[in-house]
């Protein structure tokens, strides 16, 4: 109970509540352009946040990553475009029930579920905390270390199909993140004697390329599209009534959405397509999925937004982001010295608690203004792909230049953004580049500390988490190994991955 | 997750993955040069073990992927590589930016970098220039304005009176 007054007092400042409205609001604006997304807006936003308190920074920054999936929705339903990329599958059945004239319901069935996803993850971390609370400081050096050894070889391993670019490119990360001074004994690591090396790549700079300069320049080159979408006639409420004759299928992807999420380099996509197939597989109309089948949307979007509070368990409990976005969340902690991970749990569970019912309120806040202003959010779909990309462009310039206005760290980034661009043509995935060198310098600095608490190699996994971390990756390998070899019998067929 | 046709098929992707592996090469081959090995510390300690396990996994992956994006090329990969070529022009725009932030200040860069680019992208009525200029200013206001970025003032700013001069350099 003193808890969560401690973290209602932290709640209870202005600037806070202000942070979480428009971060909410916002979040929800920028899913609705297709374009954008939670990534682009958070990393140029990163930087400005870094003069404010560390509650109302990440608030800010959860607002956006939590709400913009609801924003998705809208464009995937009315115009079958994703507005985040996570709302793909929200277009199969989204996009017909628009054109048998029935955007309302979807609409409304999409807001449902997602506020039912975002709640029902919300309550199932709350109810978890003192779980987590007790497990976190069974987690040391060496187990730290393989968490995020299992992170990078999630992140690698959950690209199907892409296994070999995915590792190519998490390696990258994890070299960029070797370049400048080596942290212990100082000496130079790949600078080629420039200066401008020693420091090495600042994560900031790296994420604004790969990100937001990246995306610019995909929109600045590729032909201007514009969208026009029909104004949604009558109330959205409906949607809760309707959810509850779906009340399994809601359930059961946000719980997916929740077990995704805790795992480091899975997320949204893994626990959407389960989902889906899931509610497929039970339905009694499985035929009308890909159709417009209210399962199939409801499934979708409780999944997804079941992901964002559940992708802060790692993040908090251990230090480990599991994804890009809580990667940049990470660097917001570093800013203001406060170190997520286990002692983080035992001695701040106030901070984390407030984390948890910001995430609450932003469900809140999220459904009364999707309620209320959709149709006024149609506007910002109509916006030019062009125009959005000079604004981008222009916004990159300020997340970069704050840093410590330096046009080298502009040029460093704009390469970045060439080199992302080349990675969207080829349809490359960009995260494993960004969880590479997160979990590079995590995995660094934590298997030095442990080793030197080892005789032998067998003393690593001589405690019981740090075993089972061990047998978890010997697992995953196993079963990526097991699946690739099935999936070859067949047809003998090679495939990466 | 992301579920999607492989891309080693993609134009340019072979031309991609060759080069991602020669500049692999190059960094295994700098290894020795550019990073220290202290005689007689622990392997795990060394300067060398994390920079030797990413450019060796670079190399690795690289050499399977080159493997895998040449057997499946094909399309103009010459066409592709146009289109990369034709980003770096937004490379320049945006260095020419930066360079013109310390000159005119951050809102007449910013309000003249809109409107320009705009003009580029091919949207030349009066509106649309209009809607430009109102984004670039939007954005001073909101970053600089607002929440106090650090972005120092321009170097035309010292043409100005000086109560002026500071209300600028603060502001905008």
């Amino acid at each position: 109970m003193d808890v969560l007054l401690s973290a209602l007092a932290i709640l209870a400042r202005w600037d806070v509540v202000a942070a979480l409205a428009v971060g909410s609001v916002g979040g929800v604006v920028i899913g609705a352009i297709p374009g954008v997304g939670p990534a682009v807006a958070i990393a140029i936003l990163l930087p400005a946040t870094f003069s404010l308190d560390p509650i109302v920074g990440l608030t800010a920054l959860l607002g956006i990553y939590g709400s913009s999936m609801y924003g998705g929705a809208i464009p995937a339903i009315l115009i079958n475009t994703p507005g985040t990329a996570v709302n793909a599958l929200t277009t199969y059945e989204g996009t017909p029930m628009t054109k048998r004239g029935k955007a309302r319901r979807a609409l409304s069935l999409a807001y449902s579920a997602s506020f039912f996803g975002g709640v029902f993850s919300v309550v199932c971390l709350i109810l978890l905390a003192p779980v987590l609370a007790w497990i976190a400081p069974m987690f040391g050096s060496r187990e730290i270390f393989l968490a995020a050894l299992l992170g990078v070889i999630l992140v690698v391993l959950a690209h199907r199909g892409q296994v070999l670019a995915a590792g190519m490119l998490a390696c990258l990360g994890i070299w960029l993140n070797t370049v400048g001074l080596e942290p212990v004994q100082y000496s130079k690591r790949y600078t080629f004697d420039q200066s401008w090396l020693a420091g090495g790549f600042d994560l900031i700079v790296v994420v604004l390329g790969l990100f937001a300069l990246s995306q610019a320049f995909v929109l600045l080159v590729e032909p201007d599209k514009r969208s026009k979408a029909e104004a949604v006639k009558g109330g959205l409420f409906a949607g809760f009534k309707e959810l509850a004759v779906c009340r399994r299928v809601a359930a059961v992807a946000s719980s997916f959405g929740v077990m995704m999420g805790m795992i480091p380099g899975v997320g949204e996509f893994t626990a959407q397509f389960l989902s889906y197939t899931y509610a497929q597989r039970t339905s009694r109309k499985p035929e009308e999925f890909g159709n417009g089948s209210p399962e199939g949307l409801v499934a979708s979007e409780a999944a997804n937004n079941a992901v964002p509070a559940a992708a802060m368990i790692p993040l908090l409990a251990l230090g480990i982001p599991g994804e890009a976005l809580t990667a940049m969340m990470l660097s917001v902690f570093y800013v203001h010295s406060v170190v997520p991970g286990p002692q983080l749990f035992q001695n701040q569970m106030d901070f984390v608690v407030a984390l948890y019912i910001a995430l609450l309120i932003l469900n809140v806040l999220v459904l009364v203004f999707l309620l209320h202003a959709t149709n006024s959010l149609l506007k910002v779909i109509e916006i030019p792909t062009r125009f959005l990309g000079v604004a981008i462009l222009t916004l990159s310039f300020v997340g970069v230049y704050s840093l410590r206005n330096s046009a080298v760290d502009c040029a460093v980034a704009a390469g970045f953004g060439i080199f992302g661009f080349i990675l969207k043509r080829l349809g490359l995935p960009i995260v494993p580049i960004i969880l590479g060198m997160v979990l590079g310098g995590i995995m660094e600095a934590k298997l030095r500390t442990s080793m030197m608490r080892v005789d032998t190699p067998l003393d690593f996994i001589s405690r019981p988490v740090a075993f089972a971390l061990f047998l978890i990756i010997l697992a995953v390998f196993a079963s990526h190994f097991w699946g690739l070899w099935r999936g070859r019998r067949p047809t003998s067929k090679v495939q990466d991955g | 997750m992301q579920h999607r046709a492989a891309p080693e098929g993609r134009p340019g992707a072979a031309a991609f993955a060759a080069a991602f592996l020669l500049i692999s090469l190059f960094l295994l081959s700098q290894l020795t040069a550019e990073t220290r090995f202290s005689a007689g510390g622990k392997l795990f300690a060394q300067p060398r073990f994390w920079p030797a396990i990413s450019v060796a996994g670079m190399s690795l992956f690289g050499i399977f992927h080159l493997w895998s994006a040449w057997k499946a090329r094909h399309g103009d990969g010459l066409a592709e590589a146009t289109v990369w070529l034709r980003a770096l022009e937004y490379f320049v725009w945006f260095m020419a930016y930066v360079a013109a932030v310390p000159i005119g200040g951050y809102l007449l860069s910013t309000v003249l970098f809109t409107v320009l680019l705009a003009l580029r992208q091919g949207y030349g009525a009066v509106r649309q220039l209009a809607a430009a200029a109102l984004l670039g200013a939007g954005i001073v206001l909101v970053f600089k304005t607002a929440l106090a970025v650090k972005i120092p003032g321009g170097a035309l700013y010292d043409w100005l009176p000086s109560g002026l001069r500071s209300f600028m350099i603060l502001n905008f």
